[in-house]
């Protein structure tokens, strides 16, 4: 009997002594398996009296139970050891840069204009385009400006031949519009348009949208309104915002939109030009008679109509000083952007 | 226009500060773009006499003065103005006085003489003219007599941004009809007194073109003497409108144009051939201009002619041949009325705009010409003395000058403006803006407006006005309520946003270009297609429209890579133009443009650059996003602007959609591009047609995979070994990939090893061995005989 406690305290010490699994296999072998020690103890319990016989077969069992489950254990505690100096091993410096993590970035003019489109769209608007090469009676004739007006002076031309300009602004998309659908119309024309003028403050070519609302019953008071919440909007600001008296030929009632300078919140600074005041947008109710010119009955349906311009709302919004970096393409001014 | 406000209180005086008068014509639509002082902020300078001067003994260019001021000593001072000289009168600025705000004059030592004062000169005082030296005041200018207070510059400079409608604002007398009007107090004009003809001399003056002038008068002017010169008063008021005196017939004219809003000419009288004509100009007809220079006249102006020469381009430009000079004696005033459409448009194509084509292109108010000629004779009598003659009046087409009648109903103004506004109130703002008006039904008036607003023609005109007076600000917001049908999309039709997010999100970023672009690179692009031109442009290398996006995303490629930029990106989206004789062809493209390295430089980078096959996976994810891929193929194919080896044509069911390839290397060393450059162009329409998809039960049978590699001579192409495969195998083969394409050790030279992985399966049973076994041998044979394609080992 005393050869079992032995055995199994040479057992426990080899298994507690064990480091990895390859070992522990062995001890198994060596202490439970077929030609062990114990195994050959087992078979030779016949030779003890039958009164020895269940004692002895007891013991050796119990401390055959004891060593298994001892190699058990002791073979989840390699288990882990090995996965925690694995774990150990494999720790990174994760610092470093992830793998092909570049990513480039929209036209800050598409991104303006996306967003503005995202705030008409989401109140029933559609996004009509047109072509930048446009005839002269779509950029200007329909639009109320006859050939020898002098508004036609405030857009300074380019010309493709007599009768074909470039576009000067977004509104033969309106005409063209409501040449094609009928009432009521409530659309959005983004898009490019070009002045024959280049210094610090203009380039030759630039963006703009335009909105259209036509209906019947369309006032000035909804035109204010819409104005307002746009601007309050897009600025995410509820700065106060003023309306005055203006002149364009394809509006009357006109007026230009100013908004309080964000920047010295009207008390005046170099960017409102100490006026206090940003003038961002032009609108108006649609002339009689460019609605006339779209077989529109200016009797039966009103509308309004305003027009932004694209690169002077991201300056203001985005803080950009140069107007030329809109068409620099660097991509120190780009990657800016998202 | 800048005008006085003194010049406009003495019109109009109200009791509001400057800024409330500009904030409230800001408002009223005439807008203020600027406030200047009339001069600098100076203090405790008087007018001075300068009694003698002498020569410096330390310096030549310098004087030693003796002047009289305010204080009864006589000063000495030291000054090097080059019109300096004994017995004028001058600025005086004594010690202790201030020039601006941080410039007080001290007792000075000039090359060791003292100076006690400073004589001063215009622009030391702010009084911006052109005058060089020392600012000359009149011989009667009282010495002692604060500066300040005897040019009155207690004053503003105002300066309007009139919006063309607003002709009528474009005088002191329109914008006090206009301040007048908004703060409801009466508006009186100064009486003008007719003066009484001494001589009876008069020129005959005809009127050929009756619909282009309303009215012409004149009136003889003789023995004006030429040596008076223009009055100070005068002279600063001329300035503070931001005019330049020139002579005192002139400086006359224009103070009345000033004023009234009336332009104004004068001729020379003993230049005039006879009798004087109001024509348009003939073929082939020219004159010399004021300020000198040549035109050539079109048939359609309107010229002032005597019986053998034109004399002036009427309403904008008078000729250097009737011109006023110092030895003019005697001058013919012309007061016209020429009806806009015969000025505007021309002043732009002869490149001269001048105060009176500004005025004429707007509109003048047309029964202002009788008083403008007595007002400026007045003037030049009182000032330089003369006879005047009989004002002669001559009538052009008169029905012109009639103002329509403009119906004005009550609700249709309620409608427009949002407003519920009230008779009274209604009436009131008419007839306070001068309109004529009857009430016709209920709600409803008959309104005629003034003779100098010309711009109110129909009712939306005076729905304009009221709101305009009742203020903008004072009209109701209201949020638009509409019916709101759900504005339907097509399911399969793409969006540019998603391209450009997919292109983005493989790290390209959005270029935004020019539509026009320098020819000669162009050209160097695709030198056999000729580009819409722009007549006007900007400047040379702007000068045509855009056939690829290419030519500006390359400009950009340049513009980075010269500022340290070696791995770079760009795509853009616009439109490319072509001309069909008359029409024009505006599509819209999708380009882009890479260059360095295929990742950005960081541990992870294996430094390799961009090759055809990274620009062509960028093409594929794009082709790929609306699920028509299965419709497109890239064809080996080659143009003017690509490698001819690194190039392919994308087509979708045969029709062309663009091209991607490397740029040609001459090309590229032509664009001074110092790295090879992959692009791509795509027509937009064509790639943003999708389709919706379609179910299709997910096949529970196993797939069976086969790798083969055959030798094949290195001009086929790996796709038709594809199609080799698919048309061999039939149905069971359900996808095909080139697993390795190589060359090199061990495969003859002009041969290379092409790796296909084939997936077999059958969506209806489980396939067998053989099955596969039997497709296999009849795809190698067909490689073989097709392709002459060896299996490998």
């Amino acid at each position: 009997m005393k050869n079992i406690q032995l055995l199994e305290n040479e057992a426990m010490k080899a298994i507690k002594e064990s480091l990895d699994i390859k070992s522990l296999e062995q001890i198994k072998i060596d202490y439970l398996g077929k030609k062990s020690s114990l195994s050959t103890l087992l078979r030779g319990l016949g030779e003890l009296t039958p009164k020895e016989r269940p004692l002895a077969g007891a013991s050796i069992n119990v401390a055959k139970k004891r060593i298994t489950n001892e190699i058990e254990r002791r073979q989840n505690e390699i288990v882990l050891i090995e996965i925690n100096s694995r774990l150990e091993k494999e720790t990174l410096d994760i610092t470093l840069p992830g793998r092909c993590s570049d990513k480039g970035s929209l036209h800050l003019v598409s991104q303006t204009i996306e967003r503005i489109e995202s705030f008409f769209t989401n109140i029933g608007f559609k996004v009509e385009k047109g072509p930048e090469i446009e005839d002269d009676y779509h950029n200007f004739e329909a639009l109320n400006i006859p050939s020898h007006h002098p508004a036609r002076a405030m857009h300074d031309t380019f010309y493709i031949n007599q009768n074909n300009v470039l576009r000067t602004h977004t509104s033969p998309v309106q005409i063209r519009t409501m040449e094609t659908q009928d009432p009521p119309l409530r659309i959005i024309c983004p898009g490019k348009v070009y002045r024959c003028d280049s210094d610090l403050t203009h380039t030759p070519m630039f963006h703009q949208v335009e909105g259209l609302v036509l209906d019947k019953n369309i006032s000035m008071a909804n035109l204010k309104g819409i104005v307002i919440q746009f601007l309050n909007a897009f600025f995410e600001e509820d700065l106060p915002i003023r309306f005055r008296p203006s002149y364009f030929p394809f509006t009357e009632p006109s007026a230009e939109v100013d908004m309080q300078c964000a920047n010295c919140k009207g008390k005046g600074c170099r960017i409102c030009k100490d006026t206090g005041w940003l003038e961002v947008m032009g609108c108006g109710m649609v002339h009689t008679a460019v609605l006339s010119h779209c077989n529109i009955d200016p009797e039966k349906y009103s509308g309004f109509a305003f027009g932004m311009g694209v690169e002077r709302l991201s300056m203001l919004r985005y803080g950009v000083t140069d107007l030329r970096l809109f068409f620099e393409n660097d991509l120190k001014f780009l990657k800016q952007f998202h | 226009m800048k005008f006085s406000e003194a010049w406009l209180r003495k019109w109009v005086d109200v009791p509001i500060s400057t800024k409330e008068l500009s904030d409230q014509l800001t408002m009223a639509g005439l807008e203020v773009d600027g406030i200047a002082d009339a001069s600098y902020k100076f203090s405790g300078i008087f007018i001075g006499h300068v009694i003698s001067t002498k020569p410096h003994p330390n310096a030549d260019n310098l004087k030693i003065c003796e002047v009289l001021s305010e204080s009864d000593k006589v000063l000495r001072v030291v000054c090097g103005a080059p019109n300096i000289r004994p017995n004028i009168k001058v600025p005086f600025a004594a010690v202790g006085s201030k020039l601006r705000e941080n410039l007080t004059i001290k007792l000075t030592k000039i090359r060791d003489i003292e100076s006690q004062g400073m004589l001063c000169g215009a622009e030391e005082l702010g009084i911006i003219d052109n005058s060089v030296g020392l600012l000359e005041l009149p011989s009667d200018a009282p010495v002692g007599e604060d500066f300040h207070t005897y040019l009155m510059l207690n004053d503003h400079i105002i300066d309007l941004d009139l919006t063309p409608n607003r002709g009528d604002c474009l005088s002191i007398r329109g914008i006090a009809r206009e301040v007048a009007t908004l703060n409801q107090v009466d508006f009186l004009e100064p009486e003008v007194p007719p003066v009484e003809p001494r001589i009876t001399d008069f020129l005959p003056v005809k009127i050929l073109n009756k619909e282009a002038c309303y009215r012409y008068i004149g009136r003889v002017i003789k023995n004006v003497d030429m040596s008076v010169v223009t009055p100070i008063w005068l002279k600063e008021k001329l300035r503070r409108s931001g005019l330049r005196s020139v002579d005192l017939v002139v400086d006359v004219t224009n103070y009345v144009m000033l004023e009234l809003g009336q332009p104004m000419h004068a001729f020379d009288l003993d230049k005039l051939d006879r009798s004087l004509v109001v024509r348009m100009a003939t073929e082939r007809e020219s004159l010399k201009l004021l300020d000198g220079s040549d035109v050539k006249l079109n048939p359609d102006t309107l010229v002032i002619a005597d019986e053998i020469k034109v004399l002036a381009i009427a309403g904008i430009m008078g000729g250097a041949n009737s011109s006023i000079s110092r030895d003019t004696r005697n001058i013919f005033l012309e007061s016209a009325c020429f009806h806009p459409l015969f000025i505007s448009g021309r002043s732009r194509a002869y490149g001269k705009n001048t105060d009176s084509s500004h005025r004429f292109e707007r509109g003048v108010d047309p029964v202002l010409q009788e008083t403008a000629i007595e007002r400026a004779t007045t003037l030049l009598l009182d000032i330089s003395g003369g006879d005047a003659g009989p004002v002669m009046t001559i009538e052009g087409k008169k029905d012109q000058l009639h103002q329509n009648c403009i119906t004005l109903r009550k609700d249709r103004l309620e409608q427009q403006l949002g407003l519920s506004i009230s008779s009274e109130k209604i009436e009131d703002i008419l007839k306070r803006l001068g309109l004529i008006i009857s009430r016709s039904k209920e709600a409803s008036w008959q309104c005629i407006p003034p003779s100098w607003r010309f711009d109110l023609s129909v009712e939306a005109d005076l729905i304009e006005e009221i709101a305009r007076i009742y203020g903008y600000e004072n009209l109701p917001v209201e949020i638009l309520s509409v019916e709101l049908p759900i504005n339907v999309s097509p399911e399969n039709e793409g969006e540019l946003k998603n391209l450009r997010d997919t292109l983005i999100a493989r790290g390209y970023s959005e270029a935004v270009t020019y539509s026009f672009v320098d020819p000669s690179i162009q050209s160097e692009i695709m030198p056999a297609v000729t580009p819409v031109s722009v007549i006007n442009p900007i400047s040379s290398d702007m000068s045509v429209m855009r056939l690829t996006l290419l030519v500006g995303l390359l400009a950009a490629l340049r513009h980075n890579l010269n500022r340290q930029q070696e791995r770079i990106r760009l795509f853009e989206a616009g439109l490319v133009f072509t001309s069909n004789r008359k029409t024009f062809n505006q599509v819209t493209m999708i380009s882009g443009a890479i260059t360095g390295n295929r990742m950005t430089n960081n541990l992870h980078s294996n430094k390799e650059p961009v090759d055809f096959f990274d620009i062509k996976g960028d093409v594929e994810s794009l082709l790929k996003f609306y699920g028509c891929f299965d419709e497109y193929s890239f064809i080996k194919d080659t143009n003017t602007y690509l490698h001819s080896g690194q190039s392919a044509r994308v087509l979708r069911n045969g029709d062309t959609v663009g091209w991607l390839g490397q740029i040609h290397p001459l090309i590229q060393k032509n664009l001074g591009l110092n790295q090879p450059v992959f692009v791509f162009e795509l027509k937009l329409d064509f790639i943003l047609k999708g389709k919706i998809p379609k179910f299709s039960g997910l096949c529970k049978f196993p797939e069976i995979k086969r790798d083969l590699s055959f030798i094949v001579s290195d001009n086929i192409y790996a796709d038709d070994l594809c199609e080799t495969a698919y048309k061999k195998a039939g149905k069971i083969l359900i996808d095909t990939q080139i697993l390795d394409v190589y060359q090199g050790k061990g495969i003859e030279i002009h041969s290379k090893s092409v790796s296909l992985g084939l997936t077999f399966r059958d969506s209806s049973r489980t396939l067998e061995d053989s099955e596969v076994n039997d497709a296999i041998s009849l795809i190698v044979e067909a490689v073989k005989k097709e392709h002459l394609g060896i299996l490998r080992g």
